[in-house]
């Protein structure tokens, strides 16, 4: 029998964990749903759109009624739980209702402050919380004239710009001298009411709230110093409480709000809270972001399941906030107000409206303000959330993120990688919005919102995902146009890589299910790239499938015409030794090999061996000390190279030693396609550095890094990635850009026109130019190392695993 | 492991003693389990190698390991759905029918299999019968 999950508050934290836990654990609980308001559950944050005519109620419905239903949730709406019995594990509404839960969660929200004056109670006088305070605004406004809004916040101040929309004389009513004082510092909070003022706004500053005059209705505000404005509408907007009244009855730990530990538990541990309602490290939240981040944190923990990374507990949240006005660019974030120990760094363009102010501490961004020009404000967004060192481009931070001095054009929201979250409302990532973009062939923001919930919330990200609508279907639209993997399916190679890195699929079978696959094992055409994206997302933790790889790849030798096999020991740089002759001389003659032949690639090929002596050649070769050449394989392939300055007079470098150095680090690597390399040890080239996917050319002051070669089919010389100087340059640089194109690369597309597909700057951009990402690529290829450097043949050539190489049965 | 695969002999080349054909007509190969999921396992004649195949569905089937387009061993290929393709040059062959998926024309000869309490056992009177129409594929 499942268990009971009761949850008080179908509002947007509430239904966030539902929504989340009916992903992870769809059939662990009945869900029973308790909701004050009379409706599915709505996005509270889009209600100053529809009081400003800009949107619909239908439009920021998130789940409908029906919605419950299908997903076996029941719903009572219009009840408030009015009674929690802990002891009994039961919860009672207001009209009787009664309910017995395993699991409890409490969602209560916030109530708004009401400034305890004489004459709160008056008709005319509203709150500003839900649809309803929305709607009798709308009918204020449209039979009354004055509306005065006490509280010049967040809140505030889209509500009058709401009510200003619906033709009413606004004055916004604030108790201190500059507005949205814990979002804006002084100069900012001017700018903002000027702006306003401009609108036609009208502000009453630091002007203490008395009475609310009137007789049946509203008439005046009345202030502390005995002045007075008319008023037929009172919307008071001073603040929000968190709503823990049956909490704390029910003698849960309260303090500002129900408090909670990192797993969103209370103090009751069968109950959980999320929300505007939790206290959570003597933090209360009343931003979208934050209560997402709590509500999947409190899902994984309700699934019981863990959710990788430091996403397992809560620990707090740093938040940004964007003022819903339409036309009012304003952004903030962390403490902007500085102090001891802080700078700041202030930019004012009076005439065009813009303000810049970052507040640091040492070289890290601790807060900023940003009005008139926002564009920015993600990318500091993003430094201060991750403490990120700015010190190389603190000179340059106010101007965002402009050159780091290596020519780099200002990276956009394209130059992200796939897996940086777009949306933190909603917690999308780029590459996730992307391919949906080009899976689902989208064409509006809006199909985008319904779609992937990407600025669907708070709409801070809004010209971020425009940013990515655009460069997916509107410019590069050939691009867009993906096709197919195979028949499987009518997604792209980059839609499904995508898809693995997102969706977390570790498997063929999760993947299969995960993305409708037609065939329930695919094909020949699909199993091999799958397999590859598979264990080149999730290096050691996919399972990398021997059935779906191709039999060159399975038996790790070539098969050849009449169904032999032939084996390539891997000799470094194509240099070795009598006793390696010997030793590959020994096996040919044991096995009766009955070709031996040397490769483009400078290696010894044994070709004609039957598939049942492979592990024997293979445990002699090892005996040797060799391993495989992987000549077989969409992996590395040889690293050829000349004699170099240890003989050739003309040499300049050790380029021997330099291959030698690239493929011991290298080896075993897959790879979207087979890779080759070269060093050549001076320009005259003579290990043909130049049609390999990687070639390195020694040159007097150093070393010149070739990429996208090619000598197959189609004939392509190299294009110069850059120049370096030192040794461990040419290794960090190759490292890198291995990686990348393992990364980026699609299955079976060499590095040629992989190249030709995203270009030599796009390369450039992320192997010369950002040092960082360099090292990154090159750090996260050391590191695939440790699962990828094996030499298969060892590990075929032992007992257990040679019963595959031989007849099940023979027959006489 | 079976012990007939790995403990009775050292070498990999004799992995089975030779066993002289019965007069039931279906002979024990091994078990279900000595054949991966999506792979194959030959069973080795005098008149050529006959691929056992097992899919995702755990059915089994039994084709001549020899394709029709140039001889590739179909043991080696990828099995998906009731489909293999060739290893060499990617023909899909059917396994239920050893008919080459059009365009493709040509067929390998198919034998009768069977899986009984997870051993696998191989049709032999077709073996014996197709002999000539083998020989004749040599």
């Amino acid at each position: 029998m499942k268990e009971q999950l009761v949850l008080i508050g179908n509002g947007m934290a509430g239904m966030k964990v539902i929504e989340e836990l009916l992903t992870l654990a769809p059939d662990k609980y009945d869900i029973t749903v308790f909701g004050t308001e009379p409706y599915g559950n709505y996005n509270r944050i889009l209600l100053s759109p529809v009081l400003a005519g800009e949107k619909s109620v239908a439009d920021i419905l998130i789940n409908p009624i029906d919605w419950y239903a299908d997903n076996g949730i029941r719903l009572h709406t219009g009840k408030t739980i009015v009674e929690l019995d802990r002891a009994g594990r039961r919860v009672m509404a207001n009209d009787g209702t009664e309910c017995r839960y395993d699991r409890l969660l409490i969602a209560t929200g916030s109530d708004p402050f009401i400034i305890p004056v004489p004459g709160k109670e008056l008709p005319g006088v509203v709150s500003y919380r839900d649809i309803g305070d929305v709607e009798r605004m709308l009918t204020a406004s449209r039979e009354h004239k004055n509306a005065v809004v006490i509280g010049g916040g967040l809140l505030g101040l889209e509500a009058a710009y709401g009510l200003h929309k619906q033709g009413m004389t606004v004055t916004v009513v604030h108790l201190l001298p500059t507005l949205m004082e814990r979002q804006l510092d002084e100069v900012a909070g001017r700018l903002l009411q000027h702006s306003l003022a401009l609108r036609g706004l009208k502000f009453v500053m630091a002007k203490q709230t008395s009475a609310i005059v009137g007789d049946a209705r509203v008439e005046a505000v009345r202030f502390a110093d005995g002045s007075e404005i008319a008023a037929d509408l009172v919307v008071m907007a001073v603040g929000i409480r968190p709503n823990m009244a049956l909490a704390k009855s029910a003698g849960l730990l309260c303090e500002r709000g129900v408090v909670v530990s990192d797993s969103l538990q209370t103090s009751d541990t069968a109950i959980f809270a999320v929300g505007e309602c939790v206290q959570h490290r003597g933090q209360c939240y009343g931003l979208v972001a934050p209560l997402y981040e709590q509500a999947r944190v409190c899902a994984a923990h309700l699934a019981a399941v863990g959710v990788p990374g430091s996403d397992r507990f809560y620990e707090g949240s740093v938040t940004s906030t964007k003022l819903k006005v339409t036309g009012v660019e304003l952004f903030s974030a962390g403490d902007f107000q500085g102090g001891d120990g802080c700078d700041s760094m202030v930019y004012q363009d009076a005439a065009a409206g813009v303000y810049k102010k970052l507040v640091l501490r040492g070289d890290t961004v601790i807060g900023a303000v940003l009005y008139g020009d926002v564009a920015d404000g993600a990318w500091y967004f993003r430094l201060l959330r991750d403490h990120a060192s700015v010190a190389a481009i603190r000179d340059s931070l106010l101007f965002g993120p402009v050159a780091d001095g290596e020519g780099n054009s200002k990276p956009s929201v394209l130059d992200w990688p796939d897996n940086q979250a777009v949306c933190d409302c909603n917690g999308v990532c780029k590459g996730s919005i992307v391919a949906t973009i080009r899976s689902k062939g989208l064409q509006t923001l809006d199909a985008v919102r319904a779609h992937t919930k990407a600025s669907a919330s708070c709409g801070a990200c809004t010209p971020l995902v425009e940013q990515l609508l655009q460069m997916t279907v509107g410019a590069d639209y050939h691009a867009a146009v993906s096709t197919p993997i195979c028949g499987c399916t009518e997604l792209s190679h980059d839609t499904v890589r995508e898809a693995v890195r997102c969706q977390q699929l570790k498997s063929l079978s999760q993947l299969f299910k995960a993305l409708h696959w037609r065939n329930p094992d695919g094909c020949d055409k699909c199993r091999p790239a799958l397999n590859f994206y598979l264990i080149a997302a999730w290096p050691g933790e996919a399972v990398d499938d021997t059935q779906a790889r191709f039999v060159n790849e399975r038996i790790h030798a070539n098969i050849q015409k009449d169904g032999t096999y032939s084996v390539v020991p891997r000799m470094w740089g194509g240099v070795t030794n009598p006793r390696e002759l010997r030793a590959i001389a020994d096996v040919a003659d044991k096995f009766k090999i009955r070709t031996v032949k040397v490769t483009g690639g400078q290696r010894i090929d044994l070709l004609g061996v039957k598939k049942e002596d492979l592990p024997g050649v293979w445990s002699d070769l090892n005996a040797a000390g060799f391993v495989s050449g992987h000549a077989y394989g969409k992996s590395l392939r040889t690293v050829k190279t000349c004699v170099g300055s240890e003989w050739c007079r003309f040499g300049t470098q050790d380029s021997t030693g330099m291959g030698i150095r690239l493929e011991k680090l290298t080896w075993g690597a897959w790879t979207p396609h087979k890779f080759k390399m070269a060093v050549s040890g001076c320009p005259r080239n003579c290990a043909e550095a130049t049609i390999k996917d990687f070639g390195v050319i020694a040159i007097d002051s150093g070393w010149e890094l070739h990429v996208g070669g090619n000598g197959g089919i189609k004939l392509r010389g190299t294009e110069v990635l850059c120049r370096v100087t030192t040794a461990d340059e040419v290794e960090e640089y190759c490292l890198a850009f291995m990686q990348l194109y393992r990364e980026e690369g699609r299955y079976l597309e060499r590095t040629a026109p992989w190249l030709e597909r995203v270009g030599l700057d796009y390369v450039q951009q992320h192997i010369v130019h950002r040092s960082a990402r360099r090292l990154e690529l090159a750090q996260r290829f050391r590191d695939e190392q440790r699962h990828f450097q094996k030499d298969p043949w060892a590990e075929l050539a032992q007992a257990d695993a040679r019963e595959r190489f031989i007849p099940i049965k023979e027959l006489s | 492991m079976t012990a007939t695969a790995t403990a009775e002999h050292s070498t990999i080349h004799a992995a089975t003693k030779p066993t002289p054909i019965e007069n039931s007509g279906w002979l024990a190969i091994g078990e279900l389990q000595q054949i991966p999921p999506l792979g194959a396992r030959v069973v080795r004649t005098m008149h050529g190698d006959v691929a056992v195949f097992r899919n995702s569905a755990d059915e089994v089937f039994a084709l001549l390991d020899r394709c029709p387009h140039k001889g590739g061993p179909l043991s080696e290929g990828i099995v998906h759905g009731r489909l293999v393709s060739c290893p060499l040059h990617a023909w899909h062959i059917q396994l239920d029918s050893g008919e080459a998926k059009a365009p493709d024309i040509g067929c390998v000869p198919k034998f009768p299999v069977k899986v009984e309490e997870g051993r696998v056992y191989l049709g032999l009177q077709p073996l014996r019968e197709s002999r000539a129409r083998l020989n004749t594929v040599d």
